[in-house]
């Protein structure tokens, strides 16, 4: 397949950001400086300033003599790198493969996206219309290769579409740093005379090889298209991703809505092919201001069910802003799965934990309260009543030891224990009485003491003698001592629960 | 003659059923909650699943007596490997004692949500789903709206959902099949030995759609309710009194 691929060329990018930033600079020279060998190098200059003669590598001192009321700003060296990052992420919408190409420009891999705005000339200028509209100054062009758009990009002259196969004579007139060499090679081109690309492609390639390196052949070949050429686009490609394109910006709840169901029905009809189910989703909203909406989701268990995971996104649909409406929806599958479909009992009787729509409800939940706010619990080694249970990490974790049922526990558990005012008659002895919360209660009858040591390997503290109590009015509950009786009454009585 | 009658009235009473909410009437002794003689109270003579059942509480200990009670009536229902969701605000249940009312308390999934509208809409949400054996909703109040909303989900679904209101402000109508109040009663040790003996409840049918209302003593030992009627437990304690 012919590959085509676009090359945009920013020709201010420093300077049209700054402008872009400080709408008042426009029309006035100012230059971005760093320090370089402790002079004030200039890194970037506005075009109104490159006019009047201040050029890329001058002294700030020189430039402020030619121009008096020269602006200076300090240059961010990462600066470029991020402000293409932010770009190249905005031309997704052109196309799902945008590479940043630093320092000055991008290269997207347009392969089967120019039909979508009918045609290669119109997908060109509206990129560039788009960018112009930003307050970027830029030129792009396009090719079958990489290094073919990047030199038409800057050095082209009039046309700026490649036809297919059209590189080679096209790029015949233009000057050797199109070929996107290093200063050393294209010192040496310059030495021996061979200025222009139609100088060198005639040359014998082993007599290039030897003479200029490797580099040489392997841009030249890149630009010509005999080797490929591979780009790192911004945004690793989703293997399972529907993208729906709007003619018209889309403002309303109910438009998303019908853009997310076509997106899903697409997903989960591309995933069922190979049983394959979706765990986490993100589902993006290109505004046409330049901002992305997002929706993520997760799923408990993989899944392609299309109204399920419809149910999922369509809780968080509120929460899109729209503003000037919105250009472009991706769906993105960022997690899938191997689904392992359950056969469908014929008896009677629920699936249990395993259940498809069990998994389907804690989605649900998971979604509108948030996953942390569901448990499930499974027994712990411990005998300490907190350390007793754990959180199971998922719903199918086995049970790792039997639940304990010889020693009877509260059904309601305080947390944490509660401090009662206590009488009792001996030491050691289960209470009389409690007060607890102001009122009194009088013990019946008891049982106890069954001791808690505190496992000191885990944390250090006094033991527990735990007390079953049962008062007058036939009401249960846990009561414990914290510590031995000591004569300097170290040890404290709490409440820890209720008994059935 | 007499029998054709009596034949008749009943045949029209289980058409009369599905009319009032009660979708799913099992036939006696397909699910057995081991309630003994207070099935007889229940329509058709059997625990009325796939509705809501609505419990009132007191005072802690009530809360926890009625959540014993509760997990006595789950453990039945969710035999066969069922699972259920326990949706509170403020929960307190603690899953290990659950294994004494012959609950498997890793089958249950524990949903802690911030506020009762929150813990209405995850019960809908959770009832909806008839891949659960039970649903129990801790919830202060409810009104009847909502009620009717859980009737009607169950209506669809299937699902037994069990309503716990703690200390309710307004003890209000709702569309629930049943009212419960539990409350704790003093437990009985054999020969008056020392100790605190098996749970034992008062059990209050304060309101049953299409059955009889009733009062009972239970008794939760060895797997099972064990229930004496009023009657027969002053005669046990006349007698364990006089000797």
């Amino acid at each position: 397949m012919i590959k085509r691929f676009v090359a945009v060329w920013f020709r201010h990018l420093n300077t049209d950001w700054m402008t872009r930033r400080q709408p008042g600079l426009k029309g006035k020279p100012f230059i971005l400086a760093a320090p370089d060998h402790g002079k004030m190098i200039i890194t970037a200059a506005s075009p109104f300033a490159q006019v009047q003669g201040v050029n890329i590598g001058m002294a700030v001192a020189d430039a402020r003599a030619i121009i008096p009321s020269l602006q200076v700003f300090d240059d961010e060296p990462e600066r470029p790198a991020i402000l293409l990052k932010a770009i190249a992420e905005w031309c997704i919408r052109y196309t799902p493969l945008a590479a940043i190409d630093l320092p000055d420009g991008l290269i997207l891999d347009v392969t089967g996206c120019v039909h979508l705005w009918g045609g290669e000339q119109p997908y060109l200028d509206h990129i560039i219309a788009r960018l112009n509209g930003f307050g970027y100054e830029v030129k792009a062009a396009m090719a079958d290769t990489v290094g073919a758009a990047w030199a038409i990009a800057r050095f082209g002259q009039g046309n700026f579409i490649i036809d297919s196969g059209g590189q080679t004579t096209a790029m015949l007139s233009l000057p050797a740093t199109a070929l996107r060499l290093g200063p050393g090679v294209l010192e040496l081109l310059q030495k021996l005379g061979l200025r222009q690309v139609k100088n060198i492609i005639g040359l014998p390639r082993a007599a290039l090889g030897r003479r200029f390196g490797k580099e040489l052949i392997t841009r030249l070949d890149q630009a010509m298209g005999h080797e490929e050429e591979i780009t790192s686009p911004v945004q690793p490609v989703e293997i399972y991703q529907e993208r729906l394109p709007c003619l018209e910006p889309i403002v309303t709840a109910t438009g998303i809505q019908v853009a997310l169901q076509r997106l899903l029905e697409k997903l989960c009809a591309s995933l069922q092919q190979v049983q394959k189910g979706l765990r986490r989703a993100v589902f993006k909203c290109y505004r046409a201001d330049g901002k992305i909406e997002k929706i993520s989701i997760g799923t408990h268990r993989a899944s392609y069910n299309e109204a399920h995971l419809f149910k999922l996104l369509e809780l968080h649909i509120p929460s899109i802003e729209p503003a000037s409406g919105i250009e472009l929806f991706t769906l993105d599958a960022l997690q899938i799965e191997d689904v392992s479909p359950l056969q469908e009992k014929i008896w009677e009787g629920t699936g249990g934990l395993q259940d498809t729509g069990l998994a389907e409800l804690m989605d649900r939940l998971a979604n509108k309260i948030g996953a942390g706010n569901i448990h499930r619990y499974l027994p712990d080694e411990h005998y300490w009543p907190e350390r007793s249970i754990k959180t199971a990490l998922s719903l199918c974790e086995p049970l790792p030891i039997a639940w304990q049922a010889n020693k009877l526990r509260p059904i309601q558990l305080l947390t944490p224990p509660e401090p009662i005012e206590v009488t009792a008659l001996v030491p050691d002895y289960p209470p009389m009485l409690f007060r607890y919360n102001g009122t009194l209660y009088k013990i019946k009858k008891a049982d106890g003491p069954e001791r808690i040591e505190r496992e000191w390997w885990l944390k250090d503290g006094p033991h527990r003698d735990y007390y079953r109590v049962e008062d007058e009015e036939g009401r249960r509950y846990w009561l414990f001592k914290s510590g031995h009786y000591t004569e300097d009454k170290t040890y404290r009585w709490f409440i820890h629960g209720f008994f059935a | 003659m007499a029998t054709t009658k009596a034949d008749i009235i009943n045949q029209l009473r289980k058409e009369i059923f599905p009319l009032q909410g009660l979708k799913y009437i099992p036939a006696p002794s397909s699910i057995s909650t081991g309630l003994g003689p207070i099935e007889k109270a229940f329509p058709n003579g059997c625990f009325p699943t796939g509705a809501i059942h609505e419990f009132l509480s007191g005072e802690p200990s009530g809360a926890a007596a009625t959540g014993g009670f509760v997990a006595g009536l789950l453990a039945p229902l969710m035999q066969c490997n069922g699972a259920s969701v326990w949706i509170s605000s403020s929960r307190k249940i603690f899953p290990t004692a659950l294994k004494f009312f012959g609950l498997a308390p890793d089958r249950i999934i524990f949903v802690d949500v911030e506020n009762e509208k929150d813990a209405l809409w995850a019960m809908e949400e959770a009832l909806k789903c008839n891949g659960l054996a039970a649903v129990v909703g801790e919830m202060q109040e409810m009104s009847f709206t909502a009620s009717r909303r859980l009737q009607l989900v169950v209506e669809q679904s299937g699902v037994t959902g069990f309503i716990l209101r703690h200390q309710p402000r307004n003890i209000n109508t709702t569309a629930c099949v049943s009212r419960w109040k539990i409350s704790s009663l003093a437990s009985v040790m054999e020969d008056d030995l020392p100790g605190v003996g098996f749970p034992r409840w008062k059990v209050e049918l304060v309101k049953i759609r299409n059955g009889k209302t009733g009062m009972w003593q239970v008794e939760y030992y060895g797997g099972r309710f064990h229930i004496s009627t009023p009657a027969a437990s002053i005669l046990l304690e006349l007698k364990r009194k006089t000797g």
